[in-house]
């Protein structure tokens, strides 16, 4: 549909090789049937997980900036992700090095180059947005997914801290309720759609994490949706894991690029969806 | 004739976490929002908004004392909400390091469960490693 093909640098990161292959997969499908350009870099590392919240602590940084770094010898002055962790961590970083020249200075001395970078960060539904258009989008869909009960669930890493992320608004976003709406499905809202899903507690403290998901799946559950859609590969594991115990929802968390692949008229098998995120999509 | 005293004491404790965490205490009123908020705060010794209280006091050694830190995981909710512009999660995070940075604090990386762990997504690992074990 498109006349023109936009190139964008890809940081995939490690979830998107190893457990979360369906939404690097489906992303690179949709990038291909709306002539978006994905050069992946040829050496990425961990995004590092997380930026440091400590004045004093640089540590942090450096995974960004290495892959910063990178991305420019590669000729790139932006960089795709999809996974919200690496979203975050890589967009912080940057908003962070871009004010803060003496720690560019100090990280630069330590990597042993002449600076670094200032490469965009960007994330895909935010291509989709500003670089292709909702509208032109809606076009370009060939199986409508009407019908469909789907609850944008953003999670924290999207939208916070606003002033820095710059994504949306972060307590009233609209980014997905829009792209969902391109796709054809209805969307449903839900009071807990950008609450913490438990994030890393699910590693040291599983009561939070676990309480945390069953709020978001309790407020899902109790406005009807059929699926819950996220961009993060934690979220969806949080959320999966607190439903495969006893007792509780049974509602599939999809990638909100295996919905626009679908969507795009790929053949849902090719997808990666669960079983039972298959059983409640429109019948092909 | 205590109580006429100003009971602001700064030390040097409370101010190393004003300065890590580039906060500014006194900017909180105590609305609770923060801990409104806060999807950890049940899980906590004392809520959010009452740690900042006991910084505001000069309490340093008590905040430091308190598990909230390490329940906290992050997400910023606070941080959204506070009408003030005070950033919690940047002090909870501060209070964590300065433990970390004295090797202590409840997650031992060499004790977690490691047949577990190799279930886990390993962002979350790298993310729990960096901001709350030692």
């Amino acid at each position: 549909m498109t006349t023109e093909t936009k190139q964008f640098g890809y940081y995939p990161g490690c979830e998107l090789r190893t457990r979360a292959k369906a939404l690097d997969c489906s992303a690179q499908k949709v990038c291909r049937d709306l002539g978006i350009t994905l050069a992946e870099l040829k050496e990425w590392t961990c995004c590092g997980g997380l930026v440091p919240q400590v004045k004093d602590n640089y540590m942090g940084f450096l995974a960004p900036a290495r892959i910063f770094l990178e991305a420019r010898a590669q000729g790139l002055d932006s960089l795709v992700t999809l996974c919200a962790f690496c979203f975050n961590t890589l967009r912080r970083a940057s908003f962070f090095l871009a004010r803060h020249p003496q720690v560019r200075a100090r990280l630069a001395t330590f990597l042993d180059v002449e600076g670094l970078p200032e490469i965009k960060v960007l994330h895909l539904l935010e291509v989709l947005r500003d670089h292709i258009g909702f509208d032109r989008l809606r076009q370009a869909v060939r199986k409508p997914l009407d019908g469909l009960r789907v609850g944008p669930y953003y999670g924290c890493l999207l939208l916070r801290p606003a002033q820095e992320i710059m994504l949306d608004n972060a307590e009233e976003p609209t980014l997905m309720e829009s792209f969902l709406k391109a796709l054809g499905c209805e969307v449903v809202d839900f009071s807990r759609k950008t609450d913490c899903c438990g994030s890393y507690h699910i590693v040291t403290n599983g009561e939070i994490a676990g309480r945390c998901a069953e709020q978001i799946l309790d407020s899902a559950g109790e406005s009807n949706v059929d699926l819950l859609v996220a961009s993060c590969p934690v979220c969806q594991f949080n959320l999966d894991w607190k439903q495969s115990q006893a007792n509780h929802t049974n509602i599939p968390v999809v990638y909100v690029t295996q919905l626009l692949a679908l969507a795009l008229g790929e053949p849902v098998d090719t997808l990666g969806f669960s079983h039972r995120a298959a059983s409640m999509l429109p019948a092909a | 004739m205590s109580q006429l005293l100003s009971f602001r004491r700064e030390n040097d404790l409370v101010t190393e976490i004003a300065d890590l965490s580039e906060q500014n205490f006194y900017a909180c009123y105590q609305c609770g929002k923060c801990s409104a908020a806060c999807p950890a705060a049940f899980a906590m010794d004392i809520p959010p908004h009452q740690l900042i209280r006991l910084l505001q006091l000069g309490q340093g050694e008590k905040a430091m004392q308190s598990d909230a830190p390490w329940s906290c995981v992050g997400c910023l909710t606070c941080t959204t909400y506070c009408p003030k512009g005070v950033d919690p999660a940047r002090i909870m995070e501060t209070v964590r390091t300065l433990h970390l940075r004295r090797l202590e604090g409840p997650f031992r990386y060499t004790q977690l469960d490691g047949e577990r762990l190799a279930a886990l997504p390993q962002s979350a690992l790298v993310a729990a490693m960096r901001k709350v074990t030692w």
